[in-house]
């Protein structure tokens, strides 16, 4: 989005910045004023899933490796933090402590899950990851016998919030007469970890290891023949995707302050991977834009409910219900119509429009004229 | 410089190689020539290590190269382009190249984050050394354009410019003027001439035989799977079984 906005001058550029700045920093007031508190913690939410996004875009968008147990790296940094900020070991370690930790345990598995898989490629990996995903949920659901490690089904509760310098992110707060709610506390926590993803993102993306990811993804044979160890290119992008998906696992476990195996379901894992086909492949700005889609939308189709029963008396049409049915239409309608994305990269965009040649194009204005 | 040691290849049932040996000398251009289906892109395969010998030894500068994985081969400086034509189509020229110094430049993940110095440094030297090379090849001016949108004559040459950013000692090219035009493989032909004169050791595979037996020091000749000729390309064009296996049609 930033680039959407591309500036004429230096200028415009640092004001357009500056504008943006100020816009983050107020956002969550502008929602609570206009939306109610309830969305300040929707916007949470769609900062963490921005950061999960972004994990996953470094891994099937950049090195092309379909994986769909991304959700197991957020249940293993989440778990990571319950274990070791909890009464259920009764530890209580610091957040900043606890949040490398959990991103590096999930590297350790990305790595764990990437290294047996490395000869498969699209459907396979899938598969694969997928069986991961679901594996590492079945352990924590189970895991709470003979030796009580997750607690099963029920969960760990009671995880200790995020607190700076004494300062417990889970109560309203008042610095100089401004008053911040937790959601707002949080908002601006993440805010400041979704920027550094955003950041380190451009940066690997424009580097020789992101070059070598996408020449990975183009054509496997032909980058190893040109010099790049595959195997471990491949490692790394698993590794750096897990830190992310670890990282936001370990911020989701301290603003909910419960985690279950149920939050870490396949669904997470396809809503994620959606959230990137949905914005633009391999492309920073899309896939913001993806997560913050999938994350709003699906709030605001809410509404439906209280609008039936307002000019009608009654629901016709269960919200949950239609939320699903309109997602779906959604995407089918993205494949057909768009399957680079809303906001593709440039490059991506050609991926898909290979074929478009002189040729095609004739054929098609042909059948216009048809008509 | 490159010593093929008895190398076999099977697959399945099909021998595709049969103990062939060979020696290309440093800073000659070494030809392999011979029909369709005679193995020279499996001997190919098997020097650049996209696929394991079955028997046999490849040494490459002294050091034992077969069954080592392709990066590694690479690092030892042995480089090839493909038959038919694999660059990242998606790329632009420049970053077709850029792939190629992957593996002389060193930055990790800390380095791409932070910026540091050295990677700043590593980077202007890649994207410097990216544009001298396409400038080598005649590119010069094809920078930014995808790699897809090129001419077939260029993505030939850009091939082979990103061959040579991974700074070869010997360069494998597997029909490097396929499909040209005469006025194109004329260019190329200088081309092949500069690189040796750069200090470069080119193995060609080639179809046109009359290039070949003009450029080339030397030459093998390969026949289902098995060398059955070597030599100066004048040796060669007497050979009688060259002439049965390959120029059959023309001695007839």
């Amino acid at each position: 989005m930033l680039r959407l906005a591309l500036p004429r001058s230096r200028r415009a550029a640092r004001n357009a910045l500056i504008l943006l700045a100020v816009l983050l920093v107020a956002l969550p007031f502008l929602t609570e004023l206009a939306l109610g508190r309830s969305w300040v913690r929707v916007l949470d939410f769609a900062l963490l899933y921005i950061i999960l996004a972004l994990g996953l875009n470094i891994v099937v968008g950049y090195a092309g490796l379909l994986d769909l147990g991304y959700v197991a790296f957020y249940a293993l940094g989440a778990y990571l933090y319950a274990w070791l900020a909890s009464p259920h070991f009764g530890l209580h370690l610091p957040f900043w402590a606890v949040l490398p930790l959990g991103a590096l345990l999930a590297a350790v598995f990305g790595v764990l899950l990437g290294a047996p898989t490395l000869r498969l490629r699209g459907d396979y990996l899938a598969i694969v990851t997928l069986g991961f995903g679901e594996i590492i949920r079945i352990f924590m659901n189970n895991l709470n016998a003979p030796v009580n490690i997750t607690n099963g089904p029920q969960g760990i509760n009671l995880i200790d919030p995020v607190s700076l310098a004494g300062l417990s992110f889970s109560k309203t707060q008042t610095f100089f007469g401004l008053t911040l709610s937790s959601a707002h506390l949080y908002y601006y926590l993440f805010l400041v970890f979704t920027l550094a993803t955003v950041f380190i993102a451009y940066r690997l993306e424009d580097s020789r290891i992101g070059r070598a990811w996408i020449a990975i993804r183009e054509d496997e044979v032909a980058a190893a023949a040109m010099g790049i160890n595959t195997r471990n290119v491949k490692l790394l992008a698993f590794a750096m995707g897990a830190v992310f998906g670890g990282l936001a696992g370990g911020l989701f476990a301290a603003f909910q302050g419960f985690i279950s195996p149920e939050s870490f379901s396949l669904w997470e894992s396809i809503l994620i991977l959606c959230m990137i086909v949905l914005g633009g492949m391999g492309h920073i700005p899309g896939v913001i834009l993806g997560a913050l889609l999938l994350t709003v939308l699906p709030e605001a189709l809410r509404y439906l409910g209280d609008w039936q029963r307002l000019a009608l008396g009654k629901v016709l049409l269960e919200p949950t219900d239609l939320r699903m049915l309109l997602f779906g239409a959604a995407l089918v309608l993205m494949m057909i119509y768009r399957p680079e994305g809303l906001v593709p990269s440039p490059q991506r965009k050609r991926e898909f429009h290979a074929e478009d040649s002189v040729a095609e194009q004739e054929q098609a204005s042909l059948y216009d004229a048809r008509r | 410089m490159l010593r093929v040691a008895g190398v076999s290849k099977r697959f399945g049932g099909i021998w595709a190689l049969q103990a062939v040996s060979l020696e290309v000398r440093a800073g000659e251009i070494y030809g392999l020539i011979g029909p369709n289906g005679a193995g020279k892109t499996t001997l190919f395969n098997c020097i650049t290590g996209l696929y394991s010998v079955s028997a046999g030894e490849i040494f490459f500068a002294g050091a034992r190269v077969h069954n080592q994985k392709p990066h590694r081969i690479v690092q030892h400086g042995l480089a090839r382009t493909f038959q038919n034509i694999r660059l990242f189509a998606n790329m632009t020229a420049l970053d077709n190249v850029r792939v190629g110094r992957h593996v002389r430049t060193r930055a990790g993940v800390l380095g791409a984050v932070l910026r540091d110095r050295r990677t700043r440094a590593e980077e202007a030297e890649t994207r410097q050394r990216a544009h001298a090379l396409l400038e080598y090849v005649g590119l010069g001016n094809k920078a930014r354009t995808l790699a897809g949108h090129l001419s077939y004559g260029e993505q030939r040459r850009l091939e082979i410019a990103r061959a040579l950013a991974t700074e070869p000692r010997l360069l494998a090219l597997d029909e490097p003027v396929a499909g040209m035009n005469p006025t194109e493989r004329a260019q190329m032909r200088e081309l092949f001439l500069r690189l040796r004169q750069d200090g470069l050791t080119l193995l060609l595979i080639e179809h046109d035989v009359k290039l070949v037996l003009g450029l080339c020091d030397r030459v093998a000749v390969l026949d289902y799977g098995r060398k059955i000729a070597e030599g100066s390309p004048a040796e060669v064009r007497q050979d009688a079984a060259v002439i049965a296996a390959y120029l059959g049609t023309e001695a007839a």
